[in-house]
């Protein structure tokens, strides 16, 4: 962040009507209004809660693929052709592609562009980079927000590209309907480590840069990890995002475990009746990207996946884990917001951590003498 | 800081346009931007005046930066700059352009709209500096 541009939103007293104008601007298809609601959104430009409220009631029309995977293993060439692929059939795209920023400057060089070669002069293909810059929490939200953005504009398919490397990225491309995860091949290692995380969110898998040595072998792998986790009775892949729904499929070997209640996935509504009828195992798929080998198949596969969310009910169910996650994460923001200005009344935090470092007190005593009048307020 | 009050960064798309294929400078000048804490678009090389333009509008970017070093400026830049104003972005989009441009050439180009031209020996300094200064104002 740039301190020294701070005073710039002062200008941005965005007026009700300037609002309006945006919206409606959007709405009726203008590729600069579009843009420049994302700027607003990344920016978080004053309003900008306002702009993404009335957004809200245009969106839940498109198909949102998340797509993540090593640097290198073939994301954005490979989101190229899928765009392509779409744009043939006659669909329009959205790509919101985010790429690290310097922890030290906030600067960044977006580069996935570069690889946009098949949609080039092509408007129905809206492709926009976003840097991974800001607080935590903040990318996600604003990924949420300019999905709706492209969603509200009328896109049929919005693809979000990111690195799988931490958790803020798992958290982002978990809020697309379908989550392909690339592995390249020979990546035996990789493939360990993916095992503990983003595999788990994979609805598939897709080794690209299948035509290398070793593609074989990591498919192999692939397919021999996958058979393991659905032999595995405590099921412990699928906590969570409503992900991969195994809740006593065909074989009948695991009843529907209880264990799902507990743990991270507290948001998530489990409807018995629906959850019985059909599963999903990930789908492997080869591609080679740059020679748009596979790429029919992986639209295949991807539209069979959204059949599936379609017939078996869990599309409204990811949507509603989604949209308690996302009030969790507002509110999450706002409380911090309302705490920050609330020390900030009181005179900062230097006084407290003076009284800390004293040992006249500590973390925990200053967190509930701030926190405690609050609590008072709400009556808990 | 409150969330509200926003984090507005500079976003700059660094462009080679044209049958030129040096692009060292602009790898050079896209990592310094990088490192003064703006968000750099690279277009990668021989990029038609309409996708920079396309990549112009979508990433809605402050500042374009056109490398060119063909010589073909005087056709190829103005058609960026119709490409931009026909998406109403000619206004709020600081245009540079970095080259071999003879002084006649220059005239011609800022009565086009180019904000202004960094010939060899211009310092990067110099180049963020302006950038800073004059990144236009959003609404």
């Amino acid at each position: 962040m740039t301190d020294e541009k701070a005073d710039r939103g002062d200008d941005a007293t965005a007026t009700d009507a300037d609002q309006g104008d945006l919206i409606e601007a959007l709405l009726d298809g203008k590729h600069r209004a579009l843009a420049r609601t994302i700027t607003k959104i990344e920016n978080r430009a004053p309003g900008y809660r306002d702009l993404v409220s009335r957004l809200h009631a245009h969106t839940g029309h498109a198909d949102v693929i998340g797509i993540t995977g090593s640097p290198g293993a073939g994301k954005s060439t490979l989101v190229d052709k899928l765009a392509k692929a779409y744009r043939d059939a006659g669909l329009t795209v959205g790509v919101i592609a985010i790429d690290p920023a310097s922890p030290f400057t906030g600067g960044s060089v977006l580069g996935d562009r570069i690889r946009m070669a098949s949609n080039v002069g092509d408007m129905d293909v809206f492709f926009r980079s976003m840097s991974a810059r800001g607080t935590l929490g903040g990318l996600s939200t604003a990924t949420t927000d300019a999905v709706k953005a492209l969603d509200a504009f009328g896109k049929d398919k919005i693809i979000i590209e990111t690195v799988g490397a931490g958790q803020n990225e798992v958290d982002i491309v978990r809020t697309a309907d379908t989550v392909a995860v690339l592995v390249p091949p020979g990546s035996g290692d990789d493939v360990q480590m993916l095992k503990a995380g983003i595999l788990e969110i994979a609805d598939l898998l897709v080794v690209n840069k299948a035509d290398l040595d070793g593609a074989d072998r990591t498919v192999h792998e692939l397919r021999e990890m996958l058979q393991l986790r659905d032999g595995d009775a405590s099921g412990a892949g699928h906590h969570g995002f409503g992900g991969h729904e195994r809740h006593a499929g065909g074989d009948g070997e695991t009843d529907a475990d209880p264990g799902d209640a507990g743990g991270e996935s507290d948001g998530e509504t489990v409807d018995d009746s629906q959850s019985d009828s059909e599963t999903w195992t990930p789908r492997i798929v080869e591609t080679v990207a740059d020679r748009g080998e596979g790429v029919e198949e992986l639209v295949d596969a991807l539209a069979a996946h959204r059949a599936y969310l379609e017939r078996s009910g869990r599309i409204e169910e990811r949507a509603r884990v989604r949209y308690a996650e996302e009030i969790r994460t507002l509110l999450r923001e706002d409380a911090r917001e309302l705490l920050a200005a609330e020390i900030e009344a009181q005179g900062g935090l230097e006084a407290h951590v003076d009284a800390v470092l004293a040992r006249e007190t500590d973390p925990y005593a200053v967190a509930e003498e701030i926190v405690g009048p609050l609590r008072d307020c709400v009556g808990r | 800081m409150s969330a509200e009050q926003g984090q507005r960064q500079i976003r700059c798309l660094v462009a080679k346009v044209g049958l030129d294929g040096h692009d060292r400078g602009a790898h050079v000048i896209a990592r310094a931007l990088r490192d003064a804490g703006f968000e750099v678009i690279y277009s990668g090389l021989h990029r038609s005046p309409d996708e920079v333009v396309q990549a112009a509008v979508q990433e809605d970017v402050d500042v374009i930066g056109i490398s060119i070093l063909s010589g073909a400026h005087n056709t190829l830049v103005p058609k960026i700059l119709d490409g931009l104003d026909e998406y109403d972005a000619l206004a709020d989009t600081l245009v540079l352009v970095g080259g071999i441009i003879p002084d006649d050439d220059k005239a011609f180009l800022r009565e086009r709209g180019v904000a202004e031209i960094f010939g060899p020996g211009a310092s990067m300094d110099e180049m963020i500096t302006y950038i800073r200064d004059n990144a236009p104002e959003r609404r």
